[in-house]
């Protein structure tokens, strides 16, 4: 019942909060916050699972009740956690905690609704790394989308009610189109449930049947593409990325964080589970073709970074980069590169939410983050500048930070791939990538904070507030503990991954 | 323990209309709106509730036969029962505040209950005299209804369109009923399935055509193209509580008719090689829908935009009879059934929303989205309840509708017609786009005007946040709803 109370509680949070008037709302929610927060910490402290959720083994806190029957179909509310979920939902609650706080200076007006809207969509979040009903989840995935619509739409940037609506129908066009792929499949198979584990089980014993005259063979390359194009565009990969610039320019700092930090996850998580897991024998058909879009992702998502004058637009465009190496990793398909891909999920969640964070702070007091309009800021605002230079590390892969560790596995796991044709052609393509990012961060960052002071503005440059910098120094020392100590999650990441390799026909 | 008659809740509904009549007519004084409404209410309540308790205790699993067979009590008809009672109680309730300055109130609220029975019956009819009648029951007031606001030129002119296109398709669709009965000789809807199994070869053209002719009544009933002209103008011109009873109750009885008479009279194992109707309702079905959203995305008026979208909503619910047959018959139930829960979600969110543009109306704001600019920092739980609607019928998990309308695809998917479902995901998508546009005016727009909203309808807040929280809590407790919606396809297939 774990798993139930933790979305439970931050759902009712989320009503209190609603109702709560607006000169409490933002420090009852972020008390509200603590307490899925300290839940999922706990979970972790008593984590025992070493299985998958979709492949059986041990798993943690897992319950299973009937909840809709549909003629021959039975529905299930069906929750649990293997090592991948367990990291995730530790990053939702920990990033959103932190998010909240970081949300005191810039979001001004309607406060209780704001937090209210931050903690229904963490309570979705939570079910989305959890349930394992398609249609508990498929709720989930879905809701997220309304609050993330409001928070783009009643707090964001100029062009917020343009960008509000393109993240929307965008996004949910994707769903859709999964969701037919999805249902394909499992009308294909004998099975009377929409059980993602007895799906799963049904695919890799290969009991697809024709299916509307569609051979079992061609069915499933169908249904990999219609998924896969549907979580590309959550992850995003280019050709499908369009909708995050807008979204993350738009967005206030605090739904940039959660944005990049877990939205995004929701993408490559949803392709581990359902192309590479249900579907790992396409996914190796389809190596080739993925791999290139990967490194496209990779190359283009930091070129078009490069090419940005303004700083959140740099950190929004180099998510694109950095989703592309979790998904060469994924591709990889051996332990270094499944695994190290989870942990990049991680990494790159702690990383870029630092990132949005210093941003946001530049923002909040100097009203402009145009690279050209700021010099020299290190001397004003010395703190903000030493995070902003740790992030820029952490995403260059700077060693004992999480970023190093996570992409140090995916290359490890590219170079030795065995599953990928021409693997290291690939990876090192993809490698270079990290040059470009180097590249791009330390003229933003030679520009913005060194040099002769220099803002055009007319605010005042002075250090960012105690709870602005509290949050941005938790999350960089959560950092460097993930990189300095990976075992933390990677451990647990390895054992619910061996299966899904093992299952597929790997290692 | 007295054993209640199969067709109470069909009395209730008649009895309510008659008492209401005999109230105005013993004290006609327009004062007296709290009790018409009152009593209204109740018989609407009692109705949903005597429907639900049947329901619940199996009563339609076996088929009870009325009046030489010709209306029929099944888990079906209680089914459709339930969703007119609980349309009518939200309708009356809302209503209270909605007519309480105009004339002719008694009239008013019996019209509706009127209409009510017409529809209740509807869904029970099970020879095409019934269901000629019943419709027509349901009709007639309706037409008076949507003209109730007589010094109103856009609700005379509504009730006009309505009432033409209405006898129109009424004709046709008797005519239709006359070619049936001339080639199979009886009137009895398992009569016609048993004649058209050894029916001859000559014959086959001319019952082909009384299909078609008929299926003109269903499509006008449920809105669907190509009878569907009349809707946008009679929901837009109508009050707004019967628009929602219009484009709710109404819709779902009609659709009760054309699958009773459809599967019954007309079972497409046995015809489907010769007259093919499942194909008429694939194609009629991505023409509605498409039509309808494509409608709907382009309207200025919020009541039109919920016009052109309840067009739509009939061309998914039409995926019900168009992918019968073409899978097994556990695929058909599945279809069948989400098409059935779909209509009952409907009646919740669909009769909300409208009723949200009555309480709209009733503070004197505009019509357009501009008009609603700002709303929700007036009555910010009115707004939620609305946005509970939009987005509920937009297909999003805030409501019962994500449930029905993704089972609906799962439906069609799975028997085979996945390049339908794909039809309907595209227009759900564009759904979206202008439900959310609501959302948009009333909670990120800042307002242009000052509204007041001083004002405070007990009975049109109470219809609107009841319905709200009907959506919201089925998707929780969607096992009954989804239960009884199969039994009730399982019974017809």
């Amino acid at each position: 019942m774990m798993i139930e109370a933790l979305i439970a509680v931050t759902f009712l949070s989320a009503m209190v909060v609603l109702a709560a008037p607006e000169r409490w709302a933002a420090k009852l929610a972020f008390a509200l916050s603590l307490v899925p927060l300290v839940g999922s910490l706990w979970m972790y402290s008593v984590f025992e699972a070493s299985g998958n959720v979709l492949l059986g083994g041990p798993l943690a806190f897992e319950t299973k009740v009937p909840w809709i029957s549909l003629g021959e179909y039975q529905l299930h509310w069906h929750v649990a956690m293997d090592g991948i979920s367990m990291a995730m939902v530790v990053l939702t609650t920990v990033l959103m905690s932190l998010a909240l706080l970081s949300a005191w200076t810039p979001i001004d007006e309607r406060r209780s609704q704001f937090y209210g809207m931050m903690l229904f969509m963490e309570a979705s979040l939570l079910g989305v790394f959890t349930a394992l009903d398609f249609f508990a989840w498929f709720i989930f995935w879905e809701f997220v989308l309304v609050p993330m619509y409001f928070l783009i739409g009643i707090w964001g940037g100029p062009r917020r009610k343009y960008a509000a609506i393109k993240f929307f129908v965008y996004t949910n066009v994707a769903s859709l189109v999964m969701f037919i792929g999805f249902m394909a499949l499992v009308f294909a198979t004998p099975v009377t449930t929409l059980g993602l584990p007895a799906i799963t089980e049904a695919l890799l014993a290969g009991e697809v049947s024709t299916f509307a005259g569609i051979a079992p063979e061609t069915l499933k390359l169908v249904a990999f593409v219609a998924m896969f194009a549907g979580f590309a565009v959550k992850v995003p990969m280019v050709p499908f990325h369009t909708w995050l610039p807008d979204a993350h320019v738009e967005a206030p700092t605090p739904v940039s964080v959660i944005l990049a930090g877990v939205l995004l996850k929701m993408g490559t998580y949803a392709l581990l589970r359902f192309n590479f897991t249900m579907l790992s024998d396409v996914a190796n058909t389809l190596a080739i073709p993925i791999a290139i879009m990967a490194v496209i992702s990779v190359i283009y998502g930091a070129m078009l970074a490069l090419a940005q004058r303004d700083l959140k637009r740099i950190v929004a465009y180099s998510s694109i980069s950095s989703m592309g190496y979790v998904i060469l990793g994924l591709i990889a398909w051996n332990m270094y590169g499944v695994a190290g891909a989870t942990f990049q999920m991680v990494a790159h969640g702690l990383i870029s939410g630092l990132m949005f964070m210093s941003v946001g702070v530049i923002y909040n007091i100097a009203h402009t983050r145009m690279v050209g309009d700021l010099s020299g800021l290190a001397d004003r605002m010395p703190v903000t500048s030493a995070v902003f230079v740790s992030a820029a590390f952490g995403y260059m892969g700077l060693p004992l930070m999480a970023g190093f560790a996570g992409e140090l596995f995916i290359f490890l796991g590219g170079m030795q791939s065995t599953a990928l044709p021409a693997a290291q052609v690939f990876t090192a393509m993809a490698m270079f990538g990290i040059v470009i990012v180097a590249g791009y961060l330390l003229m933003a960052m030679q520009r913005v904070l060194f040099g002769p002071f220099r803002a055009d503005t007319e605010h005042e440059i002075v250090p960012a507030a105690f709870h602005d910098a509290a949050a941005i120094v938790v999350l960089i020392l959560l950092v460097i503990l993930l990189g300095t100590v990976p075992d933390l999650f990677y451990g647990m990441i390895q054992d619910a991954v061996r299966p899904i390799l093992a299952a597929g026909g790997g290692l | 323990m007295v054993q209640l008659p199969y067709l109470t809740p069909q009395y209730l509904l008649a009895l309510t209309a008659l008492v209401l009549l005999l109230y105005d007519t013993i004290s006609p004084n327009s004062r007296q709106n709290g009790v018409l409404a009152g009593i209204a209410t109740t018989g609407g309540l009692l109705t949903a509730a005597v429907s639900a308790w049947f329901l619940a205790a199996g009563t339609g699993l076996g088929s009870y036969e009325a009046f030489s067979g010709a209306l029929v009590v099944d888990q079906m008809s209680l089914f459709f029962t339930f969703i007119v009672g609980s349309v009518t109680t939200l309708v009356v309730v809302a209503s209270y505040d909605y007519v309480r300055d105009e004339p002719h109130i008694g009239e008013y609220y019996s019209l509706v209950a009127l209409a009510a029975t017409g529809m209740a019956l509807m869904g029970a009819a099970n020879s095409l005299v019934t269901v000629f009648v019943s419709l027509e029951l349901a009709s007639l007031p309706s037409y008076a209804l949507v003209g109730y606001l007589k010094t109103n030129k856009g609700s005379v002119e509504a009730a006009l369109k309505y009432f033409l296109v209405g006898a129109l398709s009424s004709a046709i669709m008797v005519y239709g009923i006359s070619l049936i009965y001339g080639v199979t000789g009886t009137l009895l809807l398992d009569g016609i399935g048993d004649a058209v199994v050894d029916l001859e070869p000559g014959l086959v053209g001319i019952l082909g055509l009384g299909v078609l002719m008929m299926t003109g009544g269903f499509l006008f009933k449920t809105a669907a193209v190509p009878f569907h002209f009349w809707a946008p103008d009679a929901y837009e011109g109508a009050p707004a509580p019967i628009s929602g009873f219009i484009s709710s109750a109404s819709k779902a009885a009609g659709f009760a008719v054309a699958f009773r008479v459809l599967l019954e009279a007309f079972p497409i194992d046995v015809i489907g090689t010769t007259i093919p109707w499942t194909w008429l309702f694939v194609i009629v079905a991505a023409i509605t829908m498409t039509l309808g959203n494509f409608a709907a995305a382009v309207q200025e008026n919020v009541k039109r935009m919920l016009a052109y979208s309840s067009v739509g909503h009939a061309g998914y619910v039409l995926i019900g009879l168009a992918a019968i047959g073409g899978g097994t018959s556990e695929a058909d139930t599945l279809v069948l059934g989400a098409a059935m829960m779909h209509l009952l979600v409907y009646g919740f969110m669909n009769t909300g929303a409208f009723l949200f543009i009555a309480l709209a109306e009733y503070w004197g704001v505009g019509r357009t989205f501009e008009d609603y600019n700002g709303l929700a920092r007036r009555a910010p739980v009115a707004s939620l309840a609305m946005t509970v609607f939009m987005f509920s019928l937009a297909g999003l998990p805030v409501g019962a509708g994500f449930l029905s309308k993704y089972f609906l695809f799962a439906g069609a998917i799975q028997a085979g017609f996945w390049w339908l479902a794909a039809i309907a995901a595209v227009n759900s998508a564009l759904s979206l786009y202008y439900y959310s546009r609501v959302v948009k005016a009333i909670w990120i727009e800042e307002p242009v005007s000052e509204i007041s909203v001083d004002r405070t309808p007990t009975g049109i807040y109470l219809a609107v946040i009841g319905a709200a929280v009907v959506t919201v809590g089925l998707l929780f407790a969607f096992d009954p709803v989804a239960q009884w919606a199969i039994d009730a396809a399982a019974i017809v297939l």
